[in-house]
């Protein structure tokens, strides 16, 4: 078990003709993962590498290969418009890589997906990580843009706002000796579509999770809605790290959402919260991996 | 994105948000003529004249000239031209300026206002419902943060759904709660139609008007206004570009945004050059936690290229406090060879004579080290960034 993507998946690419797109799915496919269709509208009927086909739409792409999730890669101006496509041809899940999404254009795809049986994660987010049991985790499922050999299938799950403190966090527990049941990158922009709570709900009723490390950032509220969440809920034991105790108050700090608007989104603010909530805090982005370790 | 008062008003014109009589002029004799047609016009009002800069406190501020105070109240079109000249081509210091100040290359003249009344009027995009909320209240011309800490009672918060829009019934609730009746109530309806109109139009991320102000003569007008764009969202207005002053701005920050590089300049001493914000800001906090100071926020982004990485050098060590630069590499979208490469290219350019820490991991790092180990430079190498931020702090202590 994991959450959300196992190495069974089957996943369209929006966006696969690109050279982003298409990198990071060729990536995918060297470490294992089912990518089965791509969908470049007006490409439809060409071939991606060496066997995968490209469609117009993706209601054409999951009706022929029987895809379920969708990896979206498409430039922001058009990246809304590709997430609603997804969610019309019911795909069970989502995953939009795409950074710099104007907030409106979320504010109405989260409106207008309210009821449908789609998820969304992010968008601007690195994506989602089942590791499998290969050399080098091969064999799992890799939608997005994460280093694929850093992660090693095991119990831990992982869940963040940043890519980049994502990799960080799994690369310290694979070189300890754990691994990971499932990373999921939520994304960095205000309006998204996943939260923080959503995937520790998902952890603490997956058998194979067993432990979880959560990482945070300045603005919003989200990780102090999970930590609350997690203390009256979360069998299982969390370390948590919030990033941006440095950032001066009222820059936005390259994600769209890192930004301290009042008292109660600062770091500290939030690093109080988890640890009032039984989270074990880091107290840097160097021991993440040793503070779960150490609860364990 | 933040805005000048004269180009806040343009786009009030432009929606029907009323405001009062008033024009820009950036030269004393434009000053003049403008105070001139005003005066004409009007209803032999007093004119105010303010200094535009990005920066509150205007009134009480003093220029660099001796001038005292970027805002005054005039009579004439002889004293619009005396006090231009006054404060045209001039450095403005107020509280929020620091000691460097702002120059004012424009001058805004209105028509003075009496009131009678001062409310506050925003709309903010919320994150926690994903929603517009109109912010209102009857206590306007003061901080609305003391107003929510003293009488929370007095602001009312009125969410608007995405896709339905502004509603009749949550205009008349605005109306009610801010105790306006008959004509300044149909004022108002047609004010904050328009404005919430101009607020999706523009894609903003807030824009506050406070003090929305009553006249003795009933009517309402916008006094002064505060706008954030959607970053996001400004490569569809190139309108609201354009009105961008990068006089305004941290000269870093406007070299490394050619670059498309998110950085922010901040006072210490060890710089760094990091992939991914989250990772960017967890790199400041922890040369903070081994006891060094961040000179700066740098998120080359996940696609850099070499010329971005050699930008970013240039701009960090243009920086005359930098004393040692950490590089953060984390590589997903990012290969470390190409990084690798970007570094000693940008060191060699830039003949770099401080310390320079690298801590690279990810895709492609063997190819990376590779090439930083087999460089003639002098570069020091870290395993983690813990060991990384401690090579920093001492490299610059020594």
């Amino acid at each position: 078990m994991s959450i959300l993507v196992d190495e069974n998946t089957k996943v369209l690419v929006q966006g696969i003709t690109g050279g982003f797109g298409g990198k990071h799915a060729q990536l995918s496919l060297d470490y294992g993962t089912q990518i089965v269709a791509g969908v470049t509208p007006g490409k439809g009927g060409q071939i991606f590498g060496q066997k995968t086909p490209v469609f117009d739409t993706c209601e054409e792409a999951a009706k022929e290969t029987g895809a379920t999730v969708s990896a979206i890669f498409v430039p922001p101006p058009f990246a809304a418009d590709a997430i609603l496509e997804a969610v019309d041809a019911e795909l069970d899940l989502v995953v939009c890589i795409t950074e710099g999404i104007p907030v409106a254009d979320m504010m109405r795809v989260k409106e207008i997906m309210r009821g449908s049986k789609t998820r969304l994660i992010g968008p601007n987010c690195p994506g989602i990580v089942t590791p499998g049991l290969g050399e080098d985790s091969h064999g799992g499922c890799r939608i997005g843009i994460a280093p694929g050999y850093i992660h090693k299938r095991g119990n831990v799950g992982v869940v963040s706002r940043s890519g980049t403190l994502t990799y960080e966090a799994v690369y310290q527990l694979t070189e300890l000796g754990y691994g990971q049941s499932t990373c999921v990158g939520i994304g960095g922009d205000p309006i998204n579509g996943t939260s923080h709570l959503d995937v520790l709900k998902m952890f603490n009723e997956d058998p194979e999770t067993e432990a979880i490390i959560m990482i945070g950032e300045i603005g919003g509220n989200a990780e102090a809605e999970a930590a609350r969440w997690a203390k009256e809920n979360c069998s299982k034991p969390i370390a948590g790290f919030i990033a941006g105790a440095t950032a001066p108050p009222g820059r936005r700090m390259g994600h769209a959402g890192a930004i301290v608007g009042g008292e109660e989104d600062t770091a500290e603010a939030k690093k109080a919260i988890l640890a009032e909530c039984g989270i074990a805090v880091s107290e840097t982005p160097s021991d993440m991996g040793k503070t779960l370790v150490g609860m364990l | 994105m933040n805005i000048h008062e004269y180009q806040a008003k343009e786009l009030f014109e432009k929606f029907g948000v009323a405001s009062p009589n008033g024009q820009v002029a950036g030269t004393a004799e434009e000053a003049e003529a403008v105070a001139r047609a005003i005066i004409e016009n009007g209803e032999g009002k007093q004119l105010v004249i303010k200094a535009q800069v990005h920066a509150g406190g205007r009134g009480k501020g003093t220029f660099k000239n001796g001038f005292q105070g970027g805002v005054h109240l005039i009579e004439t079109p002889e004293k619009a031209a005396e006090y231009a000249e006054k404060m045209i081509g001039q450095t403005l210091v107020t509280k929020q300026t620091g000691e460097e100040g702002k120059l004012v290359s424009k001058v805004m003249i209105a028509e003075a206002v009496d009131i009678e009344r001062e409310l506050y009027l925003a709309i903010l995009m919320d994150r926690e419902t994903c929603r517009p909320v109109i912010v209102a209240s009857t206590e306007g011309g003061m901080d609305i943060e003391e107003v929510a800490e003293s009488t929370p009672d007095k602001i009312v918060r009125q969410f608007i759904h995405p896709l339905a829009g502004l509603q009749a019934y949550e205009v008349r609730k605005l109306i009610k709660a801010l105790e306006l009746v008959g004509d300044q109530a149909k004022q108002f309806g047609k004010l904050i139609k328009n404005l919430y109109a101009l607020f999706l139009k523009c894609d903003c991320s807030m824009v506050e008007i406070n003090p929305l102000v009553v006249t003795p003569e009933g009517d309402i007008l916008a006094l002064d206004a505060k706008f954030g764009f959607d970053d996001n969202a400004l490569y569809r207005h190139p309108d609201i570009v354009a009105y961008r002053d990068t006089d305004e701005e941290d000269p870093r920050e406007v070299e490394a945004s050619k670059f498309d590089l998110n950085y922010i300049g901040l006072d210490g001493n060890i710089a760094c050059l990091v992939n991914g914000a989250g990772l960017a800001m967890a790199t400041m906090d922890i040369i903070k936690h081994c006891g060094g100071d961040p000179a700066n926020f740098l998120d080359v982004g996940g696609g850099a290229t070499k010329e971005q990485v050699s930008a970013a050098f240039k701009i960090i060590l243009g920086d005359p406090n930098v004393k040692g630069i950490l590089v953060n590499i984390f590589g997903g979208i990012m290969q470390c060879d190409i990084i690798a490469e970007g570094i000693l290219a940008a060191a060699k350019e830039t003949g770099l004579s401080i310390p320079l820490i690298v801590r690279l991991e990810g895709t492609n790092v063997a190819q990376g080290r590779e090439l930083i180990a087999n460089s003639d430079l002098d570069v020091i190498t870290a395993e983690s960034l813990n060991d990384a931020a401690e090579k920093a702090v001492a490299a610059v202590s020594a």
